[in-house]
């Protein structure tokens, strides 16, 4: 059984339709990229898999649950991490408090113990905090730990993001647009701790990406998009060279 | 200069960084605890307004300050407090029984409400807020035969453990009392903060997006910070109403909301010493124009007449500057002085700059 | 016939409330800042007038008075701009509320030390005249009122949905980096906007000293002003004016149908059902945050 399934899913803003009876799935331990011009409805299938757009019609299962039984914060219960293509990191908290929100998802104590903080909720704190810091090492923020975001450069937010959707500990890692803004270097890096993310901690991954580059070098398999449908579904050479592919990017040959 | 090494988790988790700093805040307690010793009755009961004042603002610190959430009405729940103490004291129940619950009544009341505005966001909520306010004004002479209406009522001392707890008769028992108060809440409050809650009302107020795509559920993180920002202003009106003595539909106007909001903005929000910094310039404010109007008055040799609304004007003028000058209060301006100290001489001048952002609109669909 | 008189006079009141939201509304429109001192504005305005006209101040004739107290009102608006709000650029919106609350403070109590505390009425040539109109008898004010109001909407209403300054400085709102991008002079666009508010105010407090008489804290009406413009729908210019007519209509009939006590929560009622169940006014926009 695939880790995480689209099976037909539609939705539409008014008349305009935004994803197309999409249907594709990922399997456990796959690098899964999805590609398309803009507006082609990438970030709106990630917005559908966060569940913050009910589809009009269609299913999405994850790892055995249908997702669309739960609200939005569930969606991360059931293990699937994500970043957001325009940052959305809580600026006004340090990087350490922003990776221990990602640990929200394994709280157990409840209001009265963490008003006491009791020796439980302390030592759920240290256990955090020990998850927190293999992240902040695995991603080379040492120097970041105690920064506030609102003063950290743009790179660094990125990678951040990532932090924070990796200290969820999550089975599914969702990248939107991991290399968007990025340095060429930045982009070199991102790629490596995308194939550790994978190698290393066996997390699946589907990320959205416009950097070829990247894709290519990552990602087991690629979905084309195109207008909300799918466009061509195969591994990057073939999807790279598909037809209809290059048609959406470059236009009938005439 | 001065730098703290970490070499372990716990410094980070316990709410001190060092023994230098716990020392500091120990050394403030005691100074705080004696204060009866060293203050005459007035300024000692001035000391428990401030201190009252303070835990009025960690209640909204709660919910406007960490979770974002701006409120406008929470004189309405100061009232609630006040009138359920008062009348529960009334019926026969003893205090140190009251005391707690009219806090958890306001709590669970607070609750209910946040249901509703469950939606609303920022000003939204704080106009949802202050018709509460406004509302809470005709809901106590509406209900006249529990409350008093606008004949108000009386509440004379308490007793504590057969000790009598009096505002006017015994000012010190009623200053311990309050101390106790602030003390206990503000642990409480510190250890909510180091713990997931704290962090989820943080992750709330700066993006609902990625606080739910972290796994918080921002309809109950919301309903929770609303109930324990309720609870804990419970009490600080519980505590008003002892302080005042004699209290009506008027006390709690909404001008008061308005002020409690005001306060925290100036004391710094998002901080807990910005709740008592606030407490401090709201308390002394009135001491200190009504000492320099004798001032100034006997210096140009006129005399001290009385302007109606100086007191809000001045304060207006306070707030403006620094929201202008220094948005993150009379807390930030802390920050700064000390971390120039302890860094000694290597400040630079830009090490606090926030980035320049364009306002982008949330109409966007 | 009793009841056509209330809801006349609930219409002259309810335009004041309206103008009072315009103003509000106005300032949101363009600016996403919400200027909670705009009631204080109105009373300011009213004073500014009253010190023109009234025999015990300057004395100068009503309408000489007229263009000079508006002229002045746009002006401090723009001042206001200018000196305090243009440094807000970017802060969050509750940092802006916060703002001009502390502003309504500041206008109040500068109001009281020039004109003091005493209620004052607008001396003005409509005062105690009465318009007949069958059996009814209409005060000249109310229709004044009335009449000013619904021209006043209408120009502002095409100036924004027609005109090429109107457009820009809706777009100015919406999002200023792409505004400032397309040659908006975003900056110069928000001061007009809140001189144009203080114009607006202007207008209100005029007609509001001229039908009834005006304190320093005759501002606070602006809470009330302020639920008619969530009532009509923040962001609408019409739902503005609507907004405060549904609730100058509502009180005088509250308070005659309703056992007193009662009564005067009307409005606010009102406004928490309205928040509740359509959060965004009755004549809403849809909001929706992309990420």
């Amino acid at each position: 059984m695939s880790l995480l399934e689209l099976n037909n899913v539609t939705l539409k803003f008014g008349g305009l339709t935004a994803v197309d009876r999409l249907s594709f799935s990922v399997e456990e331990g796959e690098v899964f990229a999805i590609v398309g011009p803009n507006g082609a409805g990438k970030s709106t299938v990630f917005n559908l898999i966060s569940r913050f757009y009910d589809p009009y019609e269609g299913t999405i299962r994850f790892d055995g649950h249908d997702l669309l039984q739960v609200k939005p914060s569930g969606v991360a219960a059931y293990g699937v991490a994500r970043t957001f293509q325009n940052i959305e990191l809580f600026e006004h908290a340090t990087v350490l408090q922003n990776l221990l929100v990602g640990r929200h998802r394994h709280r157990k104590t409840n209001v009265i113990s963490e008003l006491f903080f009791t020796p439980s909720a302390k030592r759920q704190e240290v256990e955090n905090r020990e998850k927190v810091e293999e992240v902040i090492d695995f991603l080379d923020l040492q120097a970041y730990r105690d920064k506030m975001i609102a003063g950290l450069p743009y790179g660094v937010r990125k990678v951040v993001e990532v932090a924070r959707a990796l200290a969820t500990d999550p089975k599914l890692l969702l990248l939107d647009e991991p290399a968007s803004g990025l340095s060429v270097e930045e982009t070199t890096d991102m790629r490596w701790w995308i194939d550790d993310i994978r190698r290393q901690m066996g997390i699946t991954v589907l990320m959205v990406e416009h950097d070829m580059g990247l894709v290519s070098g990552v990602s087991d398999r690629v979905l084309a998009m195109a207008d909300g449908a799918k466009l061509a579904l195969g591994t990057p050479a073939e999807v790279q060279a598909h037809p209809a592919v290059i048609e959406a990017y470059l236009g009938k040959a005439s | 200069m001065r730098i703290v090494f970490k070499t372990d988790y716990m410094q980070d988790i316990r709410p001190w960084k060092d023994g230098y700093q716990l020392s500091l805040y120990l050394i403030l307690l005691a100074v705080v605890a004696l204060a009866p010793w060293w203050l005459d009755d007035f300024y000692l009961g001035e000391l428990t307004n401030v201190l009252i004042w303070a835990i009025a603002g960690l209640g909204l610190m709660i919910l406007t300050g960490h979770t974002g959430q701006a409120s406008l009405g929470h004189a309405a729940f100061l009232a609630f407090g006040c009138y359920a103490n008062v009348i529960l004291i009334e019926a026969g129940v003893p205090f140190l029984i009251v005391f707690p619950l009219a806090g958890i009544l306001t709590g669970i009341i607070g609750a209910l409400i946040a249901i509703p505005a469950l939606r609303l966001h920022g000003i939204y909520l704080a106009i949802f807020t202050l018709a509460l306010s406004i509302l809470m004004d005709d809901i106590i002479v509406l209900t006249e035969p529990i409350t008093g209406g606008v004949a108000g009522k009386y509440i004379g001392g308490v007793e504590i453990f057969g000790f009598l707890v009096d505002r006017w008769g015994t000012p010190r028992a009623f200053y311990w009392l309050v101390l106790a108060v602030t003390v206990l809440v503000t642990l409480g409050y510190i250890n909510l903060l180091r713990a997931p809650l704290g962090r989820s009302f943080i992750a709330v107020r700066d993006s609902e997006v990625s606080a739910q795509a972290m796994g918080v559920d921002i309809a109950r993180t919301k309903t929770i910070s609303f109930g324990l920002s309720c609870a804990v202003t419970g009490w600080a009106g519980a505590l008003m109403g002892l302080y005042a003595g004699a209290f009506n539909n008027e006390t709690f106007s909404v001008v008061i909301s308005i002020q409690l909001l005001m306060m925290i903005v100036i004391g710094g929000l998002g901080s807990i010493h910005g709740a008592f910094f606030g407490a401090i310039v709201i308390g002394f404010l009135p001491q200190f124009l009504s000492i320099s109007k004798e001032y100034v008055g006997a210096v140009i040799g006129g005399n001290t007449v009385a302007i109606p609304g100086l007191e809000f004007g001045v304060f207006g003028l306070i707030l403006i500057a620094f929201i202008l000058f220094e948005p993150m209060g009379i807390y930030g301006r802390w920050l700064k002085i000390r971390t120039w100290f302890e860094l000694f001489p290597f400040y630079r001048k830009d090490m606090f700059r926030r980035q320049k952002s364009y306002l982008k609109t949330e109409r966007l669909r | 016939m009793d009841n056509v008189q209330l809801l006349i006079s609930g219409l002259a009141n309810g335009c004041v409330y309206g103008l009072i939201a315009l103003g509000f509304v106005l300032i949101y429109k363009a600016t996403e800042a919400v200027n909670f001192a705009q009631g204080d504005f109105m009373m300011l305005g009213a004073f500014v007038t009253i010190g023109l006209t009234n025999t015990e101040y300057m004395g100068l004739p009503f309408w000489m008075a007229l263009p000079v107290s508006l002229g002045i009102m746009g002006a401090l608006g723009y001042a206001l701009d200018r000196l305090v709000i243009r440094r807000m650029f970017g802060e969050s919106q509750t940092a802006v509320v916060i703002l001009t609350i502390a502003l309504g403070f500041v206008i109040r109590f500068v109001a009281g030390l020039i004109w003091g505390h005493e209620p004052q009425t607008l001396q003005n040539p409509l005062a105690g005249k009465e318009v007949r109109f069958g059996g009814l008898v209409l005060g000249m004010e109310d229709v004044a009122v009335i009449i000013v109001t619904i021209l006043l909407t209408w120009a502002l209403y095409v100036f924004f949905s027609r005109t090429k300054l109107g457009l820009a400085m809706q777009g100015a709102s919406q999002n200023q980096l792409a505004a400032y991008y397309m040659g908006v002079p975003v900056k110069r666009v928000q001061g007009l906007i809140w001189a144009l508010a203080g114009v607006v105010a202007g207008v209100a407090g005029i007609l509001f000293a001229a039908k009834g008489s005006v304190d320093p804290n005759t501002g606070l009406l602006g809470i009330k002003a302020f639920a008619a413009a969530v009532i009509g729908g923040f962001g609408s210019l019409p739902g503005a004016l609507a907004g405060g007519l549904i609730v100058g209509v509502i009180e005088p009939f509250a308070s005659r149908y309703i056992a007193a006590g009662y009564s005067q929560i009307a409005p606010y009622a009102l406004l928490l059902a309205v928040l509740i169940f359509r959060p965004h006014g009755l004549f809403s926009q849809v909001r929706v945050k992309k990420v």
